[in-house]
């Protein structure tokens, strides 16, 4: 069972990352990359409807038809949503301003409903609550990293505003990396979400390849430490 | 007698990338002298700064791509790529203006698409729209003619320039609006009255000092690329007829709603520079006849629209882009008719039919 749970995590956080691999939920990773904190936020929020939903979905795995499932997975998530949405109208007002219609459009986050679809229905509850977080865990870490890049590129700052989603303990833990910066204002820009999104799959691209080399060099030679070549032509003189 | 046998095709004439790029590179000398003339040195020294950049970073690509970097490097299509950015550059930039534009183009809109030949986009372009909507400031101080220079003053030296450009020395008010710049911000007079009270378009014969003579020289250039046949003549003939049209349809007989006279359109901005160097890449166009004079066409009525009623004073960059697009698409509309048939076919059809 530990071997499936590492399995579980390791596709889920890389080999079958949702915003990497599976390239799903992209709209909102487009949308609200400008910084961490609104990255930050809506990672956090996908996560817990990601993880809720795939719950509630291997729970009623066994009494939905398969016929009216999807109807079923899509009211599950909206009402996951809903609470998402208002908790963070109660706790972060401000961050949920600013992430505006993308908090309620997590509902049509394909990410949720495929995995729902794809794993929780066929998983029992543990496995599904577990896959939940890892794929919401990978979701919310290519969130992060693409926030932090556009931000450091684009007013050269990190972790600014973390205030609205930490509290006040976070208030000042901006990070001014390059004083009078003027902001290289495409990274803040859509084009520059896309951008950086390709940079980050071409990378994760490259990792993949290199480990590959290494998994069939490391195959390809299997010399015991020690071994002596044996010379089998020629004297020596 | 003997005579050589030789299969055909018997053509004759510029076949080589290399010589291409070279005779484009050769064009571009008569806007270049105007841009200096009335400018001072500040294209130059964007021009060879970009070029430096362009070629640079075209090595270290094909290095870290492993392709044969002199092979590539020897078809100067990078040089070219950083000549045109370095023409569009505003005078004095900072260099890391310079670098980031330059390398966004070779690097984001040339090799990350395939390197030459597999660029949808025009490299030049996409550096020169990154740097615009990165660094609007930067990007929309021009250098003053030296026409309309205050009593007094001089064109910024060489050196000075540099001082600006690598360490960011003051420059004594050496910007002033570009002609389109203050015909967009007029909403009051008269095209007649705007034209008497500034004296960029006052000291002109035709559309803004400098201006006018810096896209006749582009014009020369791009008359002897079509004379050597680098190009044909659809789309720059196209699209410079589509901006004649729509500024003579929408110039309104010089109210202060006017879109602009022809002359203003055609002879200032980066019209010229647009029409001949950049629209007429062979890569990112369209590919038929046909094709290229709807293509042309497209960026003609773009520029118009997006100078006249966007937000931006010019446009050739943005036009040009968005007609690179849409190329593939007017190239499946406008198969040309094969030799032998009757009626062009579909580019659906299969071949091996």
């Amino acid at each position: 069972m530990s071997a499936d749970y590492r399995e579980i995590s390791k596709n889920g956080l890389w080999n079958n990352n949702p915003a990497l691999v599976q390239l799903l939920g992209l709209c909102p990773l487009l949308a609200v990359t400008g910084s961490v904190v609104n990255a930050l936020g809506l990672g956090l929020a996908t996560m817990l409807v990601l993880t809720g939903s795939n719950i509630a979905v291997s729970l009623i795995r066994k009494t939905v038809s398969d016929a009216v499932r999807l109807p079923a997975f899509v009211m599950i998530i909206a009402s996951f949503t809903t609470c998402t949405e208002l908790l963070m109208k109660a706790f972060t007002y401000e961050l949920y301003q600013i992430l505006g219609i993308f908090i309620p459009l997590i509902v049509t986050n394909c990410a949720i409903l495929g995995r729902a679809d794809a794993f929780a229905s066929k998983n029992s509850v543990l496995p599904s609550a577990f896959d939940g977080l890892m794929m919401g865990c990978g979701f919310a870490g290519v969130l992060l990293t693409i926030g932090a890049i556009r931000e450091i590129l684009g007013s050269g700052t990190l972790f600014a505003n973390m205030h609205l989603l930490l509290g006040p303990a976070a208030e000042n833990w901006t990070l001014t990396l390059v004083e009078d910066y003027s902001g290289l204002l495409v990274a803040i820009l859509p084009p520059g979400a896309f951008i950086v999104t390709g940079f980050l799959i071409a990378l994760k691209n490259v990792i993949d390849a290199e480990l590959e080399r290494r998994e069939k060099a490391r195959r390809a030679a299997p010399v015991v430490k020690g071994s002596k070549r044996v010379r089998t032509t020629g004297q020596i003189t | 007698m003997a005579f050589m046998k030789a299969s055909s095709p018997h053509a004759h004439g510029i076949t080589s990338t290399a010589d291409v790029m070279q005779q484009v590179l050769l064009a571009t000398i008569p806007g270049l002298l105007a841009l200096s003339y009335f400018f001072g040195p500040g294209s130059v020294i964007n021009v060879v700064m970009c070029g430096f950049t362009a070629v640079l970073c075209e090595a270290a690509v094909l290095k870290l791509r492993r392709r044969p970097v002199m092979f590539f490097l020897q078809d100067y299509s990078a040089l070219v790529t950083g000549v045109l950015l370095g023409l569009a550059l505003p005078p004095y930039c900072p260099w890391w203006i310079v670098a980031i534009g330059t390398g966004s183009a070779i690097i984001l809109a040339k090799h990350l698409y395939g390197g030459m030949g597999y660029n949808p986009f025009n490299p030049a372009m996409v550096g020169y729209v990154i740097l615009l909507i990165s660094f609007p400031v930067e990007m929309t101080q021009w250098a003053a003619p030296r026409t309309v220079l205050a009593e007094g003053q001089q064109l910024v030296g060489p050196l000075s320039g540099l001082g600006h450009i690598w360490f960011d020395l003051p420059l004594d008010g050496y910007t002033g609006a570009t002609p389109l710049d203050l015909f967009k911000q007029n909403n009051s007079l008269l095209v007649e009255h705007l034209y008497a009270s500034e004296p960029l378009y006052a000291t002109a014969r035709w559309a803004g000092a400098g201006w006018e003579w810096v896209n006749i020289g582009f014009l020369l250039g791009g008359c002897y690329l079509l004379y050597r046949k680098i190009f044909t003549w659809h789309t720059p003939v196209s699209m410079l007829a589509a901006i004649f049209l729509m500024s003579v349809l929408f110039y309104d007989n010089g109210s202060s709603n006017s879109g602009g006279s022809p002359w203003l359109h055609l002879l200032s901005g980066a019209t010229m520079l647009g029409a001949f160097f950049i629209a007429t890449d062979p890569v990112s166009s369209a590919v038929s006849k046909r094709g290229r004079l709807i293509y042309g066409a497209g960026i003609g009525i773009l520029v118009y629209v997006i100078r006249v009623w966007g937000n931006y004073p010019d446009a050739v960059a943005f036009a040009v882009l968005l007609m690179n697009i849409a190329a593939p698409f007017i190239d499946y509309y406008t198969v040309p008719r094969t030799y032998g048939h009757v009626k062009a076919r579909p580019a659906t059809e299969k071949s091996d039919k």
